[in-house]
């Protein structure tokens, strides 16, 4: 001990182009960006696959292939596999071979990485559900472990998630909640039976967001100096749970950081010391106990130094158009229309949120990195000339469906 | 340490201002004076009024002095309206705007003799002149202030040779410059070949205060259900008041109820008028005239949107008044402003289409409205003179050493 508990999260949302008020009633199609602008949905994933999928991608297939002893979690939204079909079918092959080891492990989620939960029970346990089909049309893979949309998570959630049959499920390390506890052991959320996992966001972040930072004392990290961190843990947990973003590798941290080497040399280093290890969550579910129950009656989530869902649920534009958006649940699903109803939850992934959001202070840089968009109000206005449309066309849909 | 003694060249002060100069440089002085720095302030002619506001806004104890020049100049004068100004006044000294700037530029030399202090600071190409005077007959190391250009002035149709002559005389003899913005900075390094280095950003601060609106405006409209849309600013080139009003016509063509309200006077009121019916929305599009004090901050509340649609606009400080007033605000891109505000919409002055579905989604989403106005009111309480003094006050000790 400890276990080194590796989660990367591979996702890319389908981004609404811009889109004007005039365009409303004229062009239904918001996610086909063909410009060369951050909104153009294929331009990203080539890019994304070029620099940070496909060479992080064999770095772990040598990886696997010379650690017997190395294992990875991977969750991928169905939106990102379903962009990687369309627009770079080869990083599909390459996630198979990283699956065909047997070594990787692949967890649930919602396909559209939605925050259905929050308003929809049904609609959120369908989209668990067409999750899981594309995972075994693709992979041959039955998930057992669940990921909340960025790591989104309460007691209300575990118990639904425990109901659907799986048995563990991930969210923060949040310090308020946690307090003198440390996030290197499994617990049981209040009130239902699975494991917990908590995100060490310390050495988590370590790597995500610090890795490149001159300005941090440790800069640079290296493999040796992590390893030992990890070794220090020792006697004082049973796991450590490095989740991350996938794009860390390549695209958030550019090769030219030593990330690749990073990662490369990072598994012999934390295996160097015999008592360390790595598993796969669902390994670890059935090696280690749950030391204690923990309460989380409002929801937390990975996200900002809040910790909690202000990200996308935090201003009054971002609440307007979730509302706006799960008011159509019924009407969008009597139309029965298969393409309509997709449509519609495409519009639910959580990025379009994100982008709206106008938290500044210290968070503010974060999401400007992560936005495509000029300002949370550029976003705004694309989105919500979109959803106007979008409700447009379902009326009219019905109307026909009357006559 | 003692005080750092700056002798400032300006040409305006407080209530005698037909633009933001004289508030910006009121704004930036009383700050610089708080942070120990002692000025002594040129302006070319005083006021009674002037003079009552300046001494009542400064305490007695601050080491501040005021010289008079006789002078009948005003910053935003173009050399032909100064000609027309000649004929209705008597108490004037030149025959043209430039011979008023020589002899601003005489007396300057006088006064740099006189006066005892470790830098020249001076504002605008009007004080240029005046400042490169002092720089020849002391040796003290001089700074330009920028706060507009002359290209800003034209709005792209072109300047006045003899006024970029004399800005760049100024810019070129200044030891150190500072720009009101990034977006002068470029024009200052673009079109005056000055290099980047020599040229230093300091955005304007704001002194604003929420102040109680007059009589209620546009109150019938209001209840008819009709939104507005407003412009205020001098009707010239720069300020482009025809694009507001070409895209008054996009979203007339979208949505019946709004009204466009063109608040300001200026040499392009008459076709401004014209344009308005030639696009056939002249019932849509009210011209209320140049309005102030009260009255404007009513006018700012009752509004839905604040439009600059600035063909140029070195800062831009209406954008501020508005949010103040809670009236969220969109900007045009060629402007200092847009640097400093983050929560706001910006456009290309020239993009009418998309100032047309900026204002349409705006009125057409309420949640927008607020987080633009709430969000941007907070961000103009940041805006402070603090960042400005301190700009200068490390700009006038790298040139004392």
């Amino acid at each position: 001990m400890p276990s080194v508990c590796f989660y990367f999260q591979v996702h890319q949302p389908f981004r609404v182009k811009k889109y004007r008020y005039f365009d409303i009633g004229k062009d239904h199609d918001y996610f086909n960006e063909k410009g060369d602008n951050d909104l153009n949905n294929e331009k990203i994933m080539k890019k994304v696959a070029r620099k940070s999928y496909l060479p992080t991608n064999q770095v772990l297939l040598d990886l696997l292939e010379e650690e017997p002893e190395f294992k990875i979690s991977f969750s991928f939204s169905g939106v990102a596999l379903e962009q990687m079909e369309k627009y770079a079918p080869e990083v599909i092959d390459s996630f198979q071979k990283l699956v065909d080891t047997g070594r990787v492990e692949i967890l649930a989620e919602t396909y559209y990485h939605s925050l259905a939960f929050l308003y929809s029970k049904e609609e959120f346990r369908k989209q668990v559900e067409l999750h899981e089909k594309k995972i075994n049309e693709i992979f041959d893979y039955q998930p057992k472990i669940f990921r909340g949309t960025e790591l989104s998570y309460s007691n209300d959630l575990a118990e639904e998630v425990e109901d659907m049959g799986y048995e563990g499920i991930l969210t923060e390390g949040v310090d308020r909640i946690l307090g003198w506890r440390s996030p290197n052991f499994l617990y049981s959320p209040k009130g239902s039976d699975i494991a917990l996992f908590l995100k060490n966001y310390k050495l988590s972040d370590d790597i995500a967001f610090r890795f490149s930072s001159k300005g941090w004392k440790e800069h640079p990290l290296t493999a040796p100096k992590f390893a030992r961190w990890v070794s220090a843990i020792n006697g004082n947990g049973e796991v450590v749970n490095l989740f991350m973003d996938y794009e860390t590798f390549g695209e958030h941290q550019w090769e030219s950081t030593g990330i690749f080497n990073f990662l490369r040399s990072l598994p012999s280093e934390i295996l160097k010391h015999p008592d360390n290890n790595f598993l796969t969550l669902r390994e670890a579910v059935e090696r280690y106990d749950r030391v204690a129950e923990l309460d989380i009656p409002y929801f937390i989530s990975w996200a900002d130094s809040e910790r909690d869902l202000s990200a996308w649920i935090g201003n009054p534009m971002q609440r307007d158009m979730l509302n706006k958006l799960y008011d159509l649940e019924e009407d969008v699903l009597r139309t029965g229309d298969e393409k309509l109803i997709d449509k519609w939850r495409k519009l639910q992934t959580s990025d379009h949120f994100y982008y709206i959001c106008t938290k500044t202070l210290s968070d503010g840089t974060v999401h400007n990195y992560f936005s495509p968009y000029e300002s949370p109000y550029e976003a705004f206005i694309s989105y919500a000339n979109a959803l106007n449309d979008f409700r447009l066309e379902i009326k009219n849909k019905a109307k026909k469906a009357e006559a | 340490m003692e005080n750092i003694k700056v002798l400032m060249f300006g040409w305006e002060l407080p209530p005698e201002n037909s633009g933001g100069l004289g508030v910006a440089c009121l704004g930036l002085s009383k700050k610089l004076n708080q942070k120990g720095v002692d000025i002594t302030f040129v302006v070319p002619r005083k006021t009674e009024a002037m003079k009552n506001n300046f001494f009542n806004l400064l305490s007695a104890d601050i080491n501040y002095k005021e010289i008079e020049v006789k002078s009948s100049l005003s910053p935003y004068l173009s050399p032909q309206k100064y000609k027309s100004i000649l004929r209705e006044e008597k108490d004037i000294y030149g025959k043209t705007l430039f011979e008023e700037v020589s002899r601003y530029r005489k007396c300057a030399r006088k006064i740099a003799l006189f006066e005892n202090f470790d830098v020249i600071h001076a504002h605008d190409w009007l004080s240029f002149g005046a400042g490169v005077e002092a720089k020849k007959i002391t040796g003290k190391p001089l700074i330009a202030h920028v706060h507009a250009t002359e290209f800003d002035r034209g709005g792209g149709t072109g300047v006045d040779e003899r006024v970029y002559r004399r800005e760049k005389e100024g810019l070129e003899m200044a030891d150190k410059i500072i720009a009101v913005s990034n977006y002068t900075k470029n024009i200052i390094v673009e079109k005056y070949g000055i290099p980047e280095t020599k040229v230093e950003v300091a955005y304007n601060g704001v002194d604003l205060k929420e102040k109680p609106a007059g009589k209620k405006i546009l109150e019938a409209f209001q209840e008819a259900g009709y939104k507005i849309v407003l412009f205020v600013g001098r009707l010239t080139i720069q300020k482009g008041p025809d694009y507001f009003l070409q895209a008054a016509r996009k979203v007339l063509d979208h949505s019946d109820d709004v009204i466009f309200v063109v608040a300001g006077s200026g040499d392009m009121e008459e076709q401004i008028i014209r344009q308005a019916s030639e696009l056939g929305i002249s019932d849509k599009v009210l011209f209320p005239g140049f309005i102030r004090g009260k009255d404007l901050h009513s006018l700012y509340k009752s509004a839905d949107l604040f439009i600059m649609p600035s063909v140029s606009e070195p800062f831009g400080l209406t954008p501020l008044e508005s949010l103040i007033n809670g009236t969220p605000v969109l900007v045009s891109k060629q402007s200092g402003v847009s640097e400093v505000l983050t929560h706001a919409l910006k456009v290309d002055f020239w993009d009418v289409e998309e100032m047309a579905n900026k204002i349409l989604s705006t009125l057409n989403h309420d949640c927008l409205k607020t987080c633009l106005s709430e969000n941007g009111k907070k961000e103009v309480g940041g805006i402070t003179w603090d960042f400005a003094a301190d700009k200068c006050i490390s700009v006038y000790k790298s040139l004392m050493k």
